[in-house]
């Protein structure tokens, strides 16, 4: 009997503070500031079992029976606390913390009734002193094994999650062996029938975790994910978290649902709102429909083409619900014709000329794109463009990527071109930069006729205004011959992002 | 069964059991210059003339040199001549092939930024409009559109590839000091004029000062030179090496000095738009001038169309041409020939060639090349570093990598490419080389380049549609120690009564702006003896 019950101490010993650590390290990963959270996490949790020993001794009658019920407890919430926990914070934005300590303390307490129940059990076969010594040399040893094995093996090898059910399994083995060595006093069969219920539960959890842990943590990194394709040009992601729908294209962020209006105003109406009667518009880019959907807003216009390399864009942005939504089904307007190429193969077969071009493409971070940013590329654009028509650059950003933004400025410029910079702010990009380019010298115009969320004739000036941290630089020409421009907005970023 | 034997015997079964089925082995053709109707022009077989023509003019040879003395004369007025060619098609050195992905080039693919001296060049390219306004200005606006696209050049060392071709990741600081002490070396003679402000390397050489310190180089390697000013690192020499046998053919050791220099010196020519190290380049190489160069030329250009017999007299030259297309032969009687053609093939069909001049031209020695062209279904993919470039190099191998032909296409998207690989057979002399193109099977050379590509783009074999290859046993005259300064190369300046000599041999070193100003100086030549007016090209 004795050697039975020590190795039980050494058992409980070892899952209390397994739950202990679970509740930290989970706590640490969730929230961050790790010193603070495994800090107050074992302080509760140590505070709580203080509680459980002053409770202890309320505990008078059936001893064994009351601990087989506590190890059973115990197992079933230390086992389920990383999965409920993880789950809790990724799926409610409830009260997590909260949460958080109220199940620290109550498998806390629970754990602090253990020891002193064990010891009085043992106490009929063992003298005190040896009893003490005993039973607390277990309990360290205990927590010494557990305290190695979490950090090196269990958390890396199985998860925080998994590793909780292997603990609440241990309790259920420790119970079922409490009640093979009291069978005599237990009621054994309906203790059987629990723990058989509780190990079912736990290895359950323990198959499932790594469900769990996916269920949980889609909903913690990018939101959800709704949709995701690999074409041969891209990875295509799109995310929603309640309403904001967001598109990442290799991983980059293209737009927000939220502020995306700022953007595309941004980029359409200053030009467009000051063509007397704009009929055939080119969208070079554009893919996601967006700045369809704002052209779409003037009656003149008779036909827009849009140019995207990736059919799978296109695709993707006239069938799909929720972004069909968002573009107010703008591709599948009969004014729209959408074609799926390469712009620079495209623009040197076309033949027309048109009133307003639009050029949204990705930013020049590669030599390859780098090539749409190019004066060879701004006189193939000219050629297209109607001697009173009007241009549109999606320019980086002025902020983070000045000297790149003004190497825009200075080539459109060197292809002949008059360029105006002017420049928006859209929250999850940031100070965004534009240039409109022209045979004429631009005037912003002096009303919208079409309804608008972020621009009005009042808060146009501004954007035309370059505060000194914006303010023009001396830049290279960008040339397919030197492609100046993706070195330095390589270099630019690399100083924002980290 | 040793042990080796039966670990040889398990990797093979693990190949073949573990690995997808590889892809059928690329297809390709082994083309080459006409090598059998070169060997009938002197073994006495072809027919004999059965008719008789009159020519002012024979120029002999349509590569860069023939083709720009028929431009010479015709910005003259004069087209009252006849251009021979020995293949199917004219630009020799500068040929090129298409298929359905892009043209390429066999040989010759790019030009430099011309220099000042290069006045012929720069009015050809203000004539094609590749050079924009004044041709003679100091830095002309060049046509962005054919100059070399970045990204420029990379190299592969050290398993991966690094910007630019002089090694420099992997380098170790002594290396990196002796790469910088020989950059302020070339500085040095970059910028070194003479009494009359020629510069010590020009471009044509002809331009060149004249100073014996300078001539003296000719005398010693370009090894042994870079050598004697205390350069040793391996780096070093192996950028100096693979720049000799990319642009002589022929390795560091048995490059002249001063030809050596000449090739890091006399390129300074900028333009507005273009830096000194910029280059002029096309899909499909140097053919899309020697094409432009051609195509006026129209019916007065005979290709296949080999000259075995050539007899000077006191106010004519007799040319017996065999015309393999018809299978007959014919006699011109020409006021002149400009003979642009290798100076090699001249002493076997010249009757009573001067005794001087066949031993001069036996002092030339010509370079054996193969080219070949992979077709790829997609661009090659591998090992990290630099993006693919316009000219991709290899440390370390035999070849001299591959240019991308697609490079200056106008696209974003990857496509299917076109690689043209060159390598000159350095490894032993030029008639053993020329003996080993020849005996060397299409299969066992598309294996060894794809092995040699493999390794910065292990996946390239599953890739190549087709390989085809070019050989030729006399790609380009060798600037060998002694030969640019030598009695040899003087001997062929001298010119003839009506027999002018025209080819880049006379310069001794295969550039398009040698060739060029050699075939224009015999045309302005013929005119002077004619008493024509002309605007001179080149003085």
């Amino acid at each position: 009997m004795r050697p039975a019950l020590l190795a039980t101490v050494f058992l409980i010993a070892s899952c209390g503070l397994a739950y202990e650590l679970i509740a930290g390290t989970l706590a640490s990963y969730l929230l961050g500031d790790s010193v603070m959270q495994f800090s107050t996490v074992i302080g509760t949790y140590l505070f709580a079992m203080g509680i459980g020993s002053w409770l202890s001794q309320y505990i008078t009658g059936r001893l064994a029976l009351r601990f087989v019920q506590i190890e059973l407890l115990v197992g079933l919430l230390g086992g389920v606390s990383a999965a409920a926990l993880f789950l809790l914070y990724a799926w409610v934005e409830g009260p997590f913390r909260l949460a958080l300590y109220l199940l620290v303390l109550l498998i806390g307490t629970l754990v602090g009734l253990e020891i002193p129940l064990v010891m009085r059990i043992l106490r009929q076969h063992i003298g005190f002193r040896d009893l003490v010594s005993q039973v607390l040399t277990f309990d360290y040893l205990g927590a010494l094994v557990v305290s190695l094995l979490f950090p090196m093996v269990l958390a890396p090898q199985l998860g925080v999650v998994r590793s909780a059910f292997l603990f609440g399994l241990l309790n259920v083995l420790v119970s079922l062996w409490t009640i093979r060595l009291f069978r005599d006093e237990l009621p054994v069969r309906a203790l059987h029938l629990q723990c058989g219920l509780a190990a079912l539960l736990l290895s359950a959890g323990f198959i499932g975790s790594d469900r769990i842990t996916t269920l949980a943590e889609e909903n913690l990194y990018a939101d959800r994910i709704v949709y995701t394709e690999t074409t041969p040009y891209q990875r295509i992601v799109v995310t929603r978290w309640r309403d904001d729908i967001r598109l990442f294209l290799n991983n980059n962020l293209q737009f927000s649902s939220r502020d995306e209006y700022r953007y595309h105003e941004a980029l359409i109406h200053p030009a467009l709102a000051t063509l007397p009667h704009p009929a055939r518009v080119l969208v070079l880019g554009g893919g996601d429909g967006l700045a369809v959907r704002e052209l779409l807003k003037y009656p003149t216009i008779q036909s827009i083409t849009l140019v995207d390399l990736d059919p799978a864009m296109t695709r993707l942005f006239s069938q799909y619900p929720q972004l069909t939504q968002l573009n107010q089904n703008a591709l599948t307007s009969p004014k729209v014709q959408v074609v799926n190429a390469d712009a620079l193969v495209w623009l040197e077969q076309d033949a027309g000329r048109y009133d307003f071009i639009v050029v949204d493409f990705p930013d020049p971070s590669n030599y390859s794109v780098g090539k749409l940013y190019t004066e060879a590329f701004y006189r193939l654009m000219d050629r297209h463009l109607k001697e009173d028509g009007l241009a549109v650059i999606q320019s980086t950003s002025p902020m983070y990527a000045r000297r790149a933004y003004w190497t825009i400025v200075t080539t459109l410029e060197a292809a002949g071109l008059q360029a105006t910079p002017y420049h928006a702010l859209v929250p999850s990009f940031g100070e965004w930069g534009y240039i409109i380019a022209s045979h004429h010298p631009y005037q912003p115009p002096r009303k919208f006729t079409v309804p608008l969320r972020f621009l009005s004739p009042e808060s146009l000036p501004p954007l035309f205004n370059f505060p000194p941290d914006m303010a023009r630089v001396p830049a290279e020409v960008n040339r397919l011959n030197n492609q100046s421009l993706v070195r330095l907005f390589e270099s630019e970023w690399r100083e924002v992002i980290r | 069964m040793h042990r080796r034997d039966f670990l040889k015997m398990l990797g093979a079964g693990c190949l073949s059991g573990c690995t997808p089925p590889a892809p059928p082995f690329p297809k390709g053709e082994l083309l080459g210059v006409s090598h059998d109707l070169g060997h009938r022009l002197h073994d006495g077989t072809l027919p004999a003339p059965n008719s008789t023509r009159h020519a002012r003019v024979v120029i002999v040879g349509a590569g860069v040199a023939g083709l720009s003395a028929a431009w010479a004369l015709r910005r003259a007025g004069i087209n009252d001549f006849v251009v021979l060619e020995l293949e199917k098609e004219s630009g020799g050195n500068a040929r090129a092939g298409e298929n359905a992905v892009s043209a390429y080039p066999w040989g010759a693919h790019y030009l430099p930024i011309p220099t000042m001296e290069s006045k012929a060049v720069r009015v050809l390219l203000a004539e094609l409009g590749v050079l924009q306004g004044d041709p003679f200005a100091q830095r002309p606006r060049y046509d962005e559109r054919h100059l070399c696209h970045i990204p420029h050049e990379r190299l592969f060392w050290n398993g991966r590839w690094q910007e630019g071709l002089m090694p420099q990741f992997g380098a170790s600081r002594e290396d990196l000091a002796q790469i910088q002490q020989f950059d302020e070396l070339i500085a040095h003679y970059r910028q070194r004029r003479d009494a009359h402000g020629r510069k010590a390397f020009a471009l044509p050489m002809a331009h060149s000062a004249q100073e014996a310190d300078l001539l003296a180089l000719d005398t010693v390697s370009f090894r042994e030179f870079l050598l004697s000013k205390g350069l040793t690192a391996a780096p070093l020499h192996w950028y100096v090496d693979y720049c000799c046998r990319d642009d002589f053919g022929c390795t560091a050791a048995q490059t002249s000095a001063w030809a050596g220099l000449h090739y890091f010196c006399c390129r300074d020519g900028e333009g507005s738009n273009a830096t000194s190290d910029s280059v002029l380049t096309w899909a499909e190489g140097n053919a899309w001038l020697t094409r432009r160069l051609a195509a006026p030329v129209g019916q007065r250009l005979h290709t296949q169309a080999a000259v075995f017999r050539v007899e000077e007299q006191s106010r004519k030259v007799l040319l017996d041409v065999f015309h393999a297309g018809e299978n007959r032969s014919e006699r011109l009687i020409a006021d002149h020939v400009i003979w642009a053609a290798p100076l090699f093939a001249l002493p076997r069909i010249f009757a009573d060639c001067p005794s001087d001049l066949a031993a001069a031209i036996a002092q030339t020695s010509h370079a054996p090349w193969l080219t070949a062209n992979l077709t790829l279904r997609q661009p090659p993919t591998g090992k990290s570093g630099a993006p693919l470039s316009w000219d991709n190099v290899l440390y370390g191998t035999p070849s001299l990598g591959y240019v991308v032909a697609t490079h200056q296409r106008l696209r974003v998207t990857p496509a299917p490419t076109v690689l043209t690989y060159y390598r000159a057979l350095t490894e032993e002399t030029p008639a053993q080389g020329r003996q080993r193109l020849l005996n060397t099977p299409w299969r066992v050379w598309a294996d060894d380049i794809l092995r040699e590509l493999s390794v910065p783009h292990p996946d390239i074999a599953q890739h190549v549609q087709r390989i085809d290859l070019w050989r030729n046993g006399h790609a380009m005259i060798r600037p060998t120690v002694g030969f640019i300064w030598g009695n040899a190369r003087a001997r062929l300046q001298q010119t003839g009564q009506r027999l002018h000599l025209a080819h880049a041999d006379l310069s001794g070193f295969s550039l398009f702006e040698e060739a060029q100003y050699r075939g224009i100086i015999a045309a302005e030549r013929v005119m002077e003896q004619e008493g024509l007016r002309y605007v001179s090209l080149v003085a």
